[in-house]
Parts: structure tokens; sequence; C-alpha cells
């Protein structure tokens, strides 16, 4: 059994009760993901599966046999910055930068929800094939990743620099 | 507290006061500060530029360590068991389950840990980071609820996480006081801590008060708070003979290394603590029982561990701010002038701490009353121990004092901003001392005309957009200018024209090694990208914690202090025969990549000229800086003027943050861009203090019952508007650098703005916080 971190094939751990966000950390060194409440409540640990954004906490190793796992680590190649890792440094989305690989993950999955149409709690017409990426559709899809040192203007602003002028913007 | 601290107390407060007596009549130029700083001067530099924090490529790729993150090889993991009751004794724990359990390593109990000397706390001595003075598994005794009571070590965290469910202590409980009104009654103490008392009457207060036509009198009260910074609280720790090294997440690194070295009975330097990255303090990263835990339980089983607390465990053994209860009093003549001012808070601590929150802090320096009646009484809770939280005394305290002036600017009918500058003192009302700074006046103008005061309704519930009720509020924020002892760096000048500074800070967000590094670049005349500031590490100069908003101005001082050594020593190595010759010190200044004379820049050596003549590769020198005795020759306070928007739900009560506006007065702005994210973060970190935050006790058992983020409500992405923040960057003569501390400042005055624009859309005023929806209908 195995799973794929950032392209690189990795063994399924022998105790089934290590989480995904543990298996990064703990036993393959990739410490961008982090660990703020292993509850699911802060969104610290988000990584892409397939695209896809989940809270690695929450998210036992063994249940990702076969699939491929996307960390901060392996957003952008070839020690290049994602366009998001660098709207991030220009807009000042971070402080302490704890929660930023959380931010950073679940916002590109983010965009990728909103280019697929999927409406969110502020969405006003559920039935619209677009959805518009306004703050406040922004606003309400990023608030499960939490930012205690309170940079959520300049996330929402390295947002609308990395994706805004293209929503339909490939998310990566 | 015992008699002894107490007399020890009484002898600091003495000692204080005729310290602060004979400071405030030295002549300005006898006191630091006195000659202003001569970075001032240099405008269009690289003070003030929006530099982006050097350490960002990391923090955005992931591979910036923090303390849980260094790999260490044989590493075992930690998990703690945290006591249930609140006070008594553990009478059995049977270990041996958890010991035959698969990959464990040790059990540590009372009955097998090290022993370990007992800590003065950190507001008793100078060099401690103890947040209080109790043993650490060193007998059976319990002293709060949540107090860890055994750990465990094995393998991997899941094996420790399994094996310390099979531990199941049995207590013996004994009466706890955990209920604030037993406490209260049980007797209050004035709060005094460091030297200061937190007590100040002047004129009989209450008789003015019950004499004037025009009157407020009404109590406010704030629930506990949780700092909740997004890391969690970790440590990894290695044992090398008598060595120890500690990856720590601290803000308070040397006093850290001091600490743990004197518990174990080692000189401080064999313990180096390394915590080059802090994930979010708020003041909660300090020293609390797991790195004294972790380093014992490393030494008992012979290899190194990581001990990271679960987000539960942070609630368990990490204290945050107390409740408040507050009497705020305000006694005016018709036409809004103050003659009377009373703040009454009463707060809780613990029989083992000393934090009695100074709430009254930001009420003394505010307005111009004749008779003033301040005081902050504590009560001894058994709890985990209180301490200092963001804006610590003034985060709440101002809820109370300017919520209290919006309700006698309603009164009156006057508006409040007019009331506010017609109070406005000459001189600080409580020590007499003259101001350094205050700009208050532009802070609220200039505000008022950004934020569009001037649309307000004085008349609340007068705007209304369908279900939604609109509504603005002003107050004042403040908060003094820290400047702590122990500032030291160091600086080395190399012959390619590069430099180094070197200081034991610490960087929890706040940019403290981008804007040291643009400080002293811009101080040698160097381009940022030709110095390297590195901080995070224990044995670097300087002990210095990042707390009060103090940690710039604190290494600020003693990097100037430094520089002016180089320049001197570089002064002395030019000799007679270069351009520099028969200069004064004072008589040069850093100019592309050299010395040159201040009037005359065409008489300059640069730096690779300087050592190479000398036949040397590279300058380092290090210096102090001097005792901060400025802060008690002038009064020395940032200000704000907050101005916020609300839209509160006719039907629900839900209350929405539309807009907010933080217009500051805190000298020179020495990184656009890092300020106006303390800004903003404090600001939003204020939104949660009036909207939502609160820590559970359970009065009944001294329990924190919503101990994890999905309970404990901080602010979201959907909480947050966009913010807008302005700045005077009027240096402080007086202040290092011209610069105040701004990691505070915004927390001050914004729940009073949003509760004081609450009342204007709705007519309910909320005196208790936070201000839910169920208060609303």
């Amino acid at each position: 059994m195995c799973l794929i971190v950032n392209g690189r094939e990795v063994a399924v751990p022998e105790d089934p009760r290590v989480s995904l966000l543990d298996l990064l950390r703990e036993r393959l060194d990739l410490t961008g993901t982090k660990k703020g409440c292993n509850q699911g409540a802060c969104g610290a640990c988000t990584v892409l599966v397939e695209g896809e954004r989940i809270v690695s906490c929450l998210a036992l190793a063994v249940q990702y046999d076969g699939r491929c796992i996307t960390t901060i680590e392996g957003l952008a190649g070839n020690g290049e910055l994602h366009p998001l890792q660098q709207a991030f440094i220009d807009h000042d989305g971070f402080q302490c930068g704890y929660c930023t690989p959380g931010q950073i993950c679940s916002a590109v999955a983010m965009v990728g929800e909103v280019r697929r149409g999927v409406p969110s709690h502020v969405t006003s017409d559920l039935a619209a094939e677009r959805v518009a990426l306004d703050r406040d559709e922004v606003r309400e899809r990023m608030s499960g990743n939490l930012c205690r040192c309170g940079a959520y203007n300049g996330i929402v602003d390295a947002i609308f620099d990395a994706f805004g002028d293209s929503p339909e913007e490939e998310a990566r | 507290m015992s008699l002894r601290e107490k007399a020890k107390q009484r002898l600091q407060a003495t000692a204080m006061s005729m310290v602060q007596k004979a400071v405030a009549l030295a002549p300005d130029a006898w006191v630091p500060g006195g000659d202003p700083d001569p970075l001032i001067h240099h405008r269009n530099g690289l003070i003030g530029a929006p530099i982006p924090r050097l350490d960002a490529p990391e923090k955005v790729t992931g591979t910036a360590r923090f303390a849980a993150e260094v790999p260490l090889d044989g590493m075992l993991y930690a998990a703690l068991v945290y006591s249930t009751i609140a006070k008594g004794r553990l009478v059995s724990l049977d270990t041996s389950a958890a010991e035959a359990a698969p990959g464990v390593a040790l059990v540590m109990t009372h009955r097998n840990a090290p022993r370990l000397k007992p800590l003065p706390t950190f507001t008793s001595n100078l060099r401690s980071a103890a947040q209080d003075s109790l043993p650490v598994l060193q007998d059976d005794r319990i002293h709060w609820n949540g107090q860890p009571v055994a750990l465990v070590l094995a393998e991997t965290q899941d094996q420790a996480d399994y094996a310390k469910s099979l531990l199941h202590p049995v207590y013996e409980p004994g009466h706890a006081i955990t209920r604030f009104a037993e406490a209260k009654a049980a007797g209050l103490e004035t709060g005094a801590m460091m030297g200061m008392r937190f007590k100040d009457e002047i004129g009989d207060a209450e008789t003015v008060l019950a004499a004037c036509p025009v009157t407020v009198d009404e109590v406010y009260s704030t629930p506990r708070h949780n700092h909740n910074a997004l890391e969690l609280h970790a440590v990894t720790v290695v044992w090398d003979g008598d060595d120890l090294t500690v990856h720590d997440a601290t803000q308070k690194l040397a006093h850290t290394a001091w600490s743990l070295a004197h518990a174990f009975d080692l000189a401080e330097l064999q313990v180096r603590v390394f915590s080059p990255y802090v994930g979010g303090g708020f003041g909660g990263k300090g020293l609390w029982q797991h790195q004294l835990l972790a380093a014992a339980a490393a030494r008992l089983a012979g290899r190194p561990v990581r001990l990271v607390l679960s987000r539960e465990g942070v609630y368990r053994i990490v204290g945050g701010r107390t409740l408040t209860e507050q009497r705020l009093a305000i006694g005016a003549r018709p036409d809004g002038r103050f003659k009377a001012l009373v703040h009454l808070g009463t707060v809780a601590m613990t029989p083992h701490n000393n934090m009695p929150e100074p709430l009254i802090m930001g009420t003394r320096g505010s307005y111009a009353a004749r008779a003033l009646r301040l005081e902050v009484q504590a009560a001894r809770v058994d709890m985990i121990a209180n301490t200092f939280m963001r804006g610590p005394g003034e985060a709440v305290g101002t809820f109370a004092l300017e919520s209290a002036v919006d309700e006698l600017a309603v009164r009156l009918g006057m508006d409040p901003i007019e009331l506010r500058l017609l109070n406005e003192p000459e001189k600080e009302p409580t020590s007499g001392l003259p101001f350094s700074l205050r700009e208050v006046e532009k802070i609220f103008r200039d505000g008022a005309e950004r934020f569009g005061w001037s649309r307000r309704s004085q008349t609340p519930g007068q705007r209304r957009q369908g279900e939604w009720l609109i509504g603005m509020g002003v107050a004042r924020g403040t908060y003094p200018h820290n400047r702590m002892p122990g500032g030291a760096a160091r600086l080395t000048v190399t012959r390619d024209g590069r430099a180094t500074v070197e200081f034991a800070g610490q960087e929890m967000g706040m940019g403290t090694a981008t804007v040291h590094a643009q400080v002293t670049a811009e101080r040698l005349g160097l381009p940022m990208t030709h110095v390297i500031a590195t901080v995070g590490d224990s044995t670097l100069p300087g002990r210095v914690m990042a707390v009060a908003s103090a940690q710039t101005a604190s290494f600020g001082a003693a990097i100037a202090a430094t520089h002016k050594k180089l320049v001197k020593e570089l002064i002395g190595l030019a000799g007679n025969d270069g351009p520099l010759a028969g200069l004064s010190p004072d008589q040069v200044g850093g100019l592309n990549a050299g010395l040159a004379k201040l009037d005359d820049p065409t008489r300059h050596e640069s730096y690779a000229s300087i050592l190479s003549r000398a036949g040397q590769a590279e300058l380092t020198v290090e210096a102090t800086a001097p005792l901060p005795l400025e802060t008690m020759h002038w009064s020395m306070h940032s200000h704000s003027a907050m101005f916020c928007e609300v839209r509160v739900n006719a039907v629900t009560g839900e209350i929405r943050v539309s807009r907010i506006l933080g217009a500051f007065d805190c000298g020179r702005i020495l990184n656009a861009r890092t300020a106006a994210s303390q800004f903003r973060g404090a600001i939003i970190m204020g939104i949660g203090l009036a909207l939502m935050e609160e820590t559970q006790f359970d009065e009944r058992n001294g329990r924190i019952m919503n101990a994890s983020l999905a309970e404990y409500h901080v602010p979201v992405h959907m909480d947050v508007p966009d913010i807008e923040v302005m700045w005077t960057d009027t240096p402080d003569p007086h202040a290092p650098m011209g610069a105040h501390g701004v990691g505070e400042i915004g927390i001050t005055g914004t729940a009073a703005a949003i509760a004081n624009a609450v009342f204007n859309a709705t007519g309910k005023r909320i005196r208790d916080l936070p201000i839910t929806l169920d208060k609303l209908l």
C-alpha cells in the first residue's frame, strides 16, 4: 500500500492510527503542513488531494492508499514560487507564518470550487452556472482557515492578485 | 502570596517611587532620549519603507522550521495527563499498564521525576520566565484543574497518546475556591507588580462625583480570554551530558534559558534555547510547565523528547486573561468638562502568581479630571495562572472607560469626539509628567474625515437598510511606550561592505528581524541586501522578552548604542591619514557603505577601505542599551482613534462589523507594511474581544469548558471587513528611532468603538462582553 506525496511514492504506515498529518510531519519530514488543533477546527493542516482541500488531521493515512497528495512543499516546482505564494509575500498575507501553508493550499482548491460553480453560503443565485469570485465569496469560503495574527485582509488581497483577474484560471 | 513576597513588593514599590521622583526632576540631557536619536532626521531612506519581511519565502513555502519541527535521532514523543480536580491530592496512580503498552519508554510522575528547584515568577524576578511559583511534578498536591500529573514517553505520538489513556489517577479533592464571588468574599488585595501599585487617588473623587450635575456610573464586565496562537505550544529538547538544548516556541528566549538552568541547577550557559520562528504569541508563549517536564523526561529517559501540547492541553496549562468587573464613573459639568473620574476593577489571579490585570493603566493618562480614583483589586482563585494577553490592562480597561465616555456624550447631547478633545490633559494627570508626544486631536480629526464621521446620526436607531440597523461608533485607545532593561546587541561590519546584527530577539510575526535589519542598514548607510539580522538564539546578546510592545525599542536602543561604539572604533582605525582624520564620532554618520562627515559628505571613507587599511577582515562590537529612564521622565504613550460601523440584524440580532478604521499616534513608523499588519491584527483581536471571545470557566469545578478552537470563537475571514489604518508618523523625540511599539495599541479602544456603534445602531447599551446576539434581542 502506498500513497503519492508531491509526486513521490510513500508507504502507508503500519499503524492504522497515524493521521495523514502525522505521516507528513513526523515520518516524511514534510513539516510545512501545520498542526494547529488536530480537531479539524483551524485549517492549518490543509493539503490537496487531487485538487480537493482536506484537513489532514482528520484523515487517516491508510484511507489515502493510491491517492495523490500535494502539500505546500509540492505546490510549485523547481524552487519557484506558486503565484499565490508570491502574492502572499506581496500583500503581507501572514505574520507568524504558521497558518500560511494551510491558507495557501486551501485557497488554491477554493478557487477550483468557484470555477466549478460550487455555491457557498453567500452565493445569491444557487442555480447560476458561474459563481463570481467576489470578496465575500472568498471570505466565506476561506473561513475554515483561522489566522490569529489577523492577516485576513492581506490573504484576501493575495487571492485576488493571484486569481482575481482570471477566475477561470486552472487551480494547480 | 507569602509575607516575604509581599514585603519584597512593598520595598520594590518604595524604591521605584524614589527613583521615579529623582528621574522626573533630572535635567533632560541626563536622561536617555534627552538628545534625539540622529536616525529621526533620516528622511527618504529605509526607515518607514514597506519592505517585505525577510523570512517571507521560508514561511510561504513551508520551509521555516518551528519548535516541533526539528528532527532529532532517537527522539521520543510525550503525552500529558491533566488533573480533573482543582485542588487536593493525587492519592494513587497505577502506571503498570501504561508502562507495558507498546512503544512506551517512560511514565513520569511526581514519584520518579527529577528534583527541580522552584522558580521565582517573572513578575518578581528580572531573569525568570516562570508564570507561577509552583513545583513541577514534585509532590502529590494539585493546585488547579488541568495541572499535569503524569507524562508518558513513547516511540510515536499515537503510542504515547494510547498509553496515556491507560492512566487513571485517583484524587482526594480538597476545598478549592473556584467561584469568583467566593474568592472576592475571601479577601481582595490592591494589585501591585514590578514596583508599580495599581491605585491612584487624587482629590476626593466620590464626593466630587456625587455633586456633579451630569454623571455616568456603570458596571462593565469582560470574560476570561485565551491567546490561541495557531501554533500549539511545543518544545523539542536534547541533553548532551549536562548541557541542554531546547527548541522552543517562546517570546521569552533568554529568560527561558535562565529559568531552565535555575530549575536543573546548571550554569546559565549550559542551556541554549533556539526559537527562530514562533507561530504567534500574544502573551501566551512563555515558560509553562511543559518545557520543564519535557527536559525532565528527556533527562530521565536519556533520549531527546518532543512535547507538543494538544489544543486542549494549551487551555489546561497555559493561562489566559482574567475576567474583569469594572465600575466606571465620570462626573462632568454641563459643558462636558470632567470633574471626577472613578475606575475600579476587580480581577482574578491565583495563590501562586501575581498578575493583577492592570486595567486602570489606560485611564491614568487619558482625561483631565481633577479628582481621580483608580484601583485594581485582585481575588485569588484556584485556577491555571492567568497571564498577560495582548494589551494587558488596556484592552479590557478601555472598553469600560470609552464606553462610559460615549454614555456621557449621549447624556450631554454632545459629539463623542468633541467631548474627548474637550478633556484632553496638558500633562499626565496622575504623574504630572510632560507628554513626550501626543497628537490625539490630529488622529481624531484626520480619522473622522477619512471615515466619514459627519454622516453619523447622533440619535440611535436612525439608519436602516431592510432588516439591518446601521450605526457608527468611536473610541480612543492607548498603550504606553515601554522599553525594557537588558537590551544588548552585537554588530559586525566586514571588509566586503556587509553587516550582521545579532541579538536574542524573538520573531513571532511582528517583523522584528526585518525591521532591525532595516534600521541597521540605514544607520550604516548600507543597502538592505547587505545586512543580516539574526535572532532566536538565547546565547546572543540581550535579555529582553517580546512583551509590552517593547521589543523594537529595547533592541533598537541597544543597536543604536552598538552602532555608536562601532563608529568610534572605525574612526580610531581610520587614523589620521584618511578623509575622516580629526573627526569625532558625533560628526560622522553612515553613508554609501562607509562613514562621512555629516555636513560635508565629500569627506567619506568606505568600510572596505577603513578595514583594509587597518589590515582587518571585519570589526565586531557589542554594547548594551542605557537603562530606560526616559519613561520615568516623560509620559510616553501611543494613542489611537478607532472608528467603526456595524450592521445589526433587527430580527436575529446578528452583528456584522462592516467598516473599521484605526488612526494611530505611535511615533515614527519603521516599516509601513509590517506595522500596518500589526495594527490590523490587533484590531481583529479587538473584534473578537467585542463580539465573540470567551473562555468558559465552570465555576463549580474550575475546569475550562470550551477548550478547543471549535468552541472558543476567534474571528474568521468572514468576520473581518477591509480594515483601514492611518498614522501620523510624527517621531517621538525621546524614543529610540523616534518610534513606539505597535503590537498592542490596535486592540485597545476597538471593543468600545464596536459597543458604541452597536448602541448607535440599536439604542441598546451592552456593558458585558462579548456582545452576542442574545444580548440584543
